[in-house]
C-alpha cells in the first residue's frame, strides 16, 4: 500500500514540475520546477529498488547539471520574458497526446512475450550498489571506459569553448610577452 | 493497489509527452535543453521499471549510461550556446534560420 | 564466290562512307574518282557473278546474319545470286559507274560535290541490297534505303524550295505506296510462315485464291508507289528537279525498275492469280498511252524523257502481267541502257544552255555538240525500236507476247504508243539538235561536254546498239527460273507482217517529226497561237490536271485537318505533359517550406513523423494480432 501512495504522489509531483517547466514563461521557474522535477524522479528509483541509480541521479543531475543551468543561467540575459511565438498550440499539444495515445496502446497490449530471460539476474541478497557494482565493472566494462573518456572529451569541449583567449598559451610564453598582454588588457579595462 | 509495470510504463509516456510539447513549444533555447532533459528523464524511468519487474539488471545499466551521456551533451550543448551567444546575443530559436532551405 | 558477292554488295557502302566524311568540306576531285572506283569494282564482282551464272554455275546464296529470331519469326540478312539478281545487278552497277564518272564532270562547279558522291553511293548501296536480298524483309530495306537516297538525291539542292518540295512529293508518294506492300508482306508472312523466297514462293501454291489475290494487289500497290504507275505517278515528273545524273541514275534505271523487279520475282505468285495479271498489264498498257500523251506537249526537255520513262515502264508492267515476265526483265535491261543515255545527253545540253529546259530555244546544236547529237539520236531510235538496236528487240517481243496471248486491246495500245514514243523522242531530237539556231536570241553561247564525260557515256551507247544481240543467251540463262516460253506466232506471215508494219509505223512517225520540227519557222511558243489554247493542249500540258486535283482534293484537306489536330495536340498532349511536370514542381515549391532552417519547425516535423510510424506500428500490430477475426469479417463481406 504505501508502494501505492508513494507511487502516486510522486507521480503527481513529477508531472506538475514537468509541466511548469514546459509551460512557465519565467526561465527561472522553468529551472526550479525541472530541478525539483529531477528529485522526484530519483525517488522513483528508489522506489523501484535502484538505489544506485537513484543517488546517482540526485547527485548527476540534480547536483551536477541544474548547477551548470544554473551558471548558464545567469549567463544568458534571462530577466526578460521569454517570448513564445503564437505557434498553432493545437497542433502542438494534439501531436504531443496522439503520440502518448499511441505509445499506451501498445504498451497495454499483452507484453510480447512473458518468457523473457534475464540476462543479467539481480542476486538475492547482495545489496544494489554492489550488484551494480558487480556487473559494471564485468560485463559492462569497455562502455564504463568508453563513457569515462567521452566524459573527458566533454569536458575539455566545454573549456575550449567558454573559455576566454583560449588560443594562447600562458606557459609557452616568455615573461615579456605576457606582460605585454597584461598591459593591454589593462588599457582595454581602463 | 497493485502497482504493475504498466503504471510506470503510462507514467513514463506521459512524462515523455510533456517533453515533447516542450521541445515543440519552447523558442529560447536554453529551455529546449530543459524540456531535453525531461524527455531523457522519463525513459529513465521506464528503463528502471522494467529492469525491477524482470529482476534484470540491465535496464539499470542502460539508465546509469543515458545518465552520463546526458551530462556530456548538456556540457558540449552549454558550451556550443554560449559561442553562439558571444556572436549573436541572443539565443532566440527563430532568428537561428541561417540553414534555410 | 561469296567474295564477289560481298564485294558487289559492300562496295557502294565503302564508297559511301568514304564520301560522307568530306561533306563539309569544299569540292574535292578525288571524292569522286575513288567513289567511281569504288563503283567500277562492284561492276566488276558483278560482272564475274553474271560469267559465273552464265556458265551455268550455282545460285550463289549466302546468310550473313541473323537479323530477327523472335518466336516463329526468323529472319536473315541473306543474299542470293540467281539470274534475275545478277540480271538486275549488272544493270545497277553499270549505269551507276557510268553515272558517277559522268557526274565527275557535271557537278564540276557544285558546292555539294562530295555530298553528291555519298548519295549516289548511298543509293546504288540500298539498290544492291533490295536486288540481292532473298527475303522479303531485306528487300523493304533496300526498298525504304532507295526511298530515302531518292529524296536526298532530288532534294540536292535543298534551297531551292521547288526541289525539296518535289523531294517530299517523291517520298511521300512511295511512302503511301509502301503501306501497301507492308500489308503484302504481312499477308506473305501469314499465311507462309517465312519471308524467304525459296520457302514463301512454294507454299503459296496451297493457298486459296482470294488469300493470294489480296496479296498480290497489295504488293502491286508498293510496286505501283515506286514505280510510278496511275494514279501515284506524279512526283516522277517532278523529280527531274534532281540534278540530271540522278534522273539517270535513279528515274531511269534503277529505282522506278524496283516495282518491276518485284512483279518478276514474284512471278510464282503471279502465276497463280492470272487476273490480277491482267489488271497489271492492263494498268500498265495505260499507263504507256496515258504518259505518251502527256510528253507529246511538253516543253521541259527533261519532263519529256521522264514521262517516256514513265511509258517504258507501262511497257514492263504490260509484260509482267501477262507472264511474259523474261521480255519485262529484258525490256527493263535495255531501256536503262538507252534511257541513261539519254538522260545524260540532255545533261550535257543542259549545262550547255546555262540550264536552259525549254527545247523551243534551242535548235542547231549538233554544230557545236556533236557527241551528244549522234548519242541522243542514236539512244531515241533504240528508244522508238528500231531494228537494229536494242529496244527493237525487247518492244516487239512485248508487242509479240499480247498478240500471241490473244490480247488485241492492249496490243494495238501498245502499238500506237510506239508510234507515239517514236514522235515525241524525235520531236525533242529534232527541236534541239536540227533546225534554226534560236539559243542565239537569248545570248546563250553552248559548247561541248568533257571529253571524259563522252567517253564515260560511250559504253551506254554501245550496249544500247548491240544489247539486242545478248536475247538469246539471256533467254536460255533465265528459263530455269522465269517460266519463259517463247512466243510463238502460229504463222511465219503474220509474224512478218507484223514487224515490218510495227517498223513501218515507227519510221514514219519519225519522218513527220522531223518534218514538223525541223523546219526554220519554228518560234518559241508564246500562248497565243491556236494550238496552244486548244482543249486536248491544255489538257495535256497540265498532265490532264491531275496535280491540281491531288493539290486542292488531297493535300488541302489534309493540311486543314492537321492544322485541327496540332491545336488538339498543343492543348490536349502538351498541356498534360506539362501539367504532370508543374504538378511536380508545385510540390517542390510548396514542401521547401518545411526546409525553414527553423529547429522549431523541424522539431515539430519530427514528431508527426514519430506519430506516424508509431500509428503504422499500432496498425500492424492490432492487425497480426486479430489477424483470424478480421479474415472472418472480410469473408463475411464477400471480399
Amino acid at each position: 500500500m504505501f508502494e501505492a501512495v508513494a507511487f502516486y504522489l510522486f507521480a503527481f509531483l513529477t508531472i506538475a514540475m514537468f509541466y511548469i517547466t514546459v509551460t512557465t514563461s519565467q526561465a527561472l521557474y522553468a529551472l526550479t520546477a525541472l530541478a525539483a522535477g529531477m528529485i522526484f524522479i530519483s525517488a522513483f528509483f528508489f522506489i523501484l529498488g535502484a538505489d544506485f541509480l537513484g543517488a546517482v541521479q540526485i547527485i548527476v543531475y540534480t547536483g551536477a547539471v541544474m548547477a551548470l543551468y544554473a551558471f548558464g543561467m545567469m549567463f544568458f540575459d534571462t530577466t526578460r520574458e521569454v517570448k513564445e511565438k503564437k505557434g498553432n498550440k493545437f497542433i502542438v499539444v494534439g501531436l504531443a497526446t496522439l503520440a502518448a495515445v499511441m505509445v499506451v496502446a501498445i504498451f497495454m497490449a499483452p507484453i510480447v512475450s512473458t518468457n523473457m530471460v534475464a540476462f543479467y539476474p539481480m542476486i538475492e541478497g547482495a545489496g544494489n550498489t554492489q550488484t551494480v557494482g558487480l556487473v559494471l565493472f564485468t560485463k559492462y566494462l569497455i562502455p564504463f571506459e568508453v563513457a569515462a573518456v567521452m566524459l573527458l572529451v566533454a569536458m575539455v569541449a566545454g573549456i575550449v569553448l567558454a573559455g576566454k583567449k583560449m588560443d594562447l598559451s600562458l606557459t609557452l610564453m616568455n615573461a615579456e610577452q605576457i606582460k605585454e598582454i597584461e598591459d593591454k588588457d589593462k588599457k582595454v579595462l581602463s | 493497489m497493485e502497482i504493475s509495470l504498466n503504471h510506470y510504463l503510462v507514467l513514463s509516456t506521459i512524462l515523455f509527452a510533456i517533453g515533447l510539447v516542450g521541445i515543440m513549444r519552447r523558442k529560447n533555447l536554453l529551455l529546449l535543453f530543459f524540456a531535453t532533459e525531461i524527455l531523457l528523464n522519463a525513459v529513465n524511468i521506464a528503463f528502471a521499471a522494467i529492469s525491477h519487474y524482470y529482476g534484470d539488471l540491465t535496464g539499470q545499466m542502460f539508465a546509469f549510461f543515458v545518465i552520463a551521456i546526458a551530462a556530456s551533451e548538456l556540457a558540449v550543448g552549454l558550451g556550443l550556446l554560449i559561442v553562439w551567444y558571444k556572436r549573436h546575443g541572443n539565443i532566440d530559436l527563430d532568428t537561428m534560420t541561417s540553414m534555410r532551405g | 564466290m561469296e567474295k564477289y558477292l560481298y564485294i558487289a554488295l559492300f562496295a557502294p557502302l565503302v564508297s559511301s562512307m568514304f564520301s560522307a566524311l568530306f561533306t563539309n568540306t569544299p569540292k574535292k576531285q578525288f571524292v569522286g574518282i575513288i567513289a567511281s572506283l569504288l563503283i567500277f569494282i562492284a561492276f566488276g564482282s558483278s560482272a564475274i557473278l553474271l560469267s559465273h551464272i552464265l556458265g551455268g554455275g550455282d545460285i550463289v546464296h549466302v546468310e550473313m546474319m541473323t537479323w530477327m529470331a523472335t518466336g516463329n519469326l526468323y529472319i536473315p540478312f541473306g543474299f542470293v545470286v540467281d539470274q534475275i539478281s545478277v540480271t538486275m545487278m549488272m544493270v545497277v552497277t553499270t549505269v551507276s559507274t557510268i553515272v558517277h564518272i559522268y557526274s565527275i564532270g557535271y557537278m564540276d562547279h557544285d558546292k555539294g560535290f562530295n555530298r553528291f558522291f555519298a548519295w549516289l553511293s548511298a543509293f546504288v548501296f540500298s539498290m544492291m541490297i533490295l536486288v540481292m536480298s532473298d527475303n522479303f524483309a531485306g528487300l523493304f530495306i533496300g526498298w525504304e534505303g532507295v526511298g530515302l537516297c531518292s529524296w536526298g538525291l532530288i532534294g540536292f539542292w535543298f534551297h531551292k524550295e521547288v526541289a525539296t518540295w518535289a523531294a517530299n512529293e517523291a517520298f511521300i508518294m512511295n511512302r503511301i505506296a509502301d503501306l501497301g506492300m507492308l500489308i503484302g508482306i504481312f499477308l506473305v508472312y501469314w499465311n507462309t510462315g517465312s519471308l524467304q523466297y525459296d520457302i514463301a514462293f512454294p507454299a503459296m501454291a496451297h493457298l486459296d485464291t482470294s488469300t493470294l489475290t489480296w496479296m498480290g494487289i497489295f504488293l502491286f500497290i508498293g510496286a505501283m508507289g515506286k514505280s510510278a504507275q496511275f494514279p501515284l505517278h506524279t512526283w516522277l515528273a517532278d523529280a527531274m528537279e534532281g540534278p540530271t545524273p540522278v534522273s539517270a541514275l535513279i528515274h531511269a534505271a534503277t529505282m522506278v525498275t524496283a516495282g518491276v523487279y518485284l512483279v518478276i520475282r514474284s512471278n510464282e505468285l503471279y502465276d497463280l492469280i492470272p487476273h490480277v495479271g491482267l489488271f497489271i498489264a492492263s494498268l500498265g498498257t495505260f499507263v504507256a498511252l496515258f504518259a505518251a500523251s502527256m510528253a507529246l506537249v511538253n516543253r521541259d526537255m527533261k519532263r519529256i524523257i521522264a514521262y517516256s520513262t514513265l511509258s517504258q515502264l507501262g511497257y514492263m508492267f504490260a509484260a509482267a502481267g501477262l507472264g511474259a515476265y523474261w521480255v519485262a526483265l529484258f525490256h527493263l535491261m535495255a531501256h536503262a541502257f538507252f534511257k541513261a543515255l539519254l538522260f545524260l545527253g540532255a545533261g550535257n545540253v543542259m549545262h550547255a544552255m546555262h540550264d536552259e529546259l525549254d527545247p523551243f530555244k534551242m535548235g542547231g546544236l549538233k554544230k557545236v555538240m556533236k557527241g551528244t547529237w549522234i548519242m541522243m539520236t542514236i539512244a531515241s531510235l533504240a528508244l522508238a525500236g528500231i531494228f537494229p538496236f536494242a529496244g527493237f528487240f525487247s518492244k516487239d517481243t512485248i508487242l509479240e507476247a499480247a498478240f500471241a496471248e490473244h490480247h488485241f486491246v492492249i496490243y494495238s495500245v501498245l502499238l500506237f504508243t510506239a508510234g507515239l514514243t517514236a514522235f515525241y523522242s524525235f520531236r525533242l531530237v529534232a527541236l534541239i539538235f536540227h533546225g534554226e539556231e534560236r539559243y542565239k536570241i537569248f545570248g546563250i553561247h553552248p559548247h561541248e561536254a568533257y571529253r571524259f564525260m563522252l567517253i564515260g557515256m560511250s559504253p551506254l551507247l554501245i550496249l544500247a546498239m548491240i544489247a539486242g544481240v545478248f536475247q538469246v543467251p539471256f533467254f536460255n540463262m533465265v528459263e530455269e527460273i522465269l517460266s519463259a516460253h517463247e512466243y510463238h506466232i502460229h504463222s511465219h506471215f503474220t509474224l512478218f507482217v507484223m514487224l515490218v508494219g510495227t517498223q513501218i509505223f515507227v519510221g514514219l512517225a519519225i519522218l513527220y517529226a522531223y518534218r514538223k520540227y525541223m523546219s526554220n519557222k519554228i518560234v518559241v511558243p508564246d500562248g497565243t497561237s491556236k494550238m496552244e489554247n486548244s482543249f486536248m493542249y491544255k489538257l495535256l500540258l497540265n498532265q490532264y490536271y491531275i496535280p491540281y486535283a491531288y493539290e486542292e482534293y488531297v493535300v488541302k484537306p489534309y493540311n486543314e485537318l492537321s492544322s485541327m489536330l496540332w491545336e488538339v495536340d498543343k492543348k490536349v498532349v502538351d498541356a498534360s505533359v506539362d501539367g504532370i511536370a508543374g504538378i511536380f514542381y508545385n510540390a517542390g515549391e510548396n514542401t521547401r517550406d518545411m526546409q525553414s532552417g527553423n529547429l522549431s519547425t523541424m522539431l515539430k516535423w519530427m514528431v508527426a513523423g514519430t506519430v506516424a510510424l508509431l500509428s503504422l506500428a499500432v496498425t500492424f500490430g492490432l492487425a497480426a494480432r486479430y489477424s483470424d477475426e478480421i479474415l472472418a469479417i472480410l469473408s463475411g463481406l464477400g471480399v
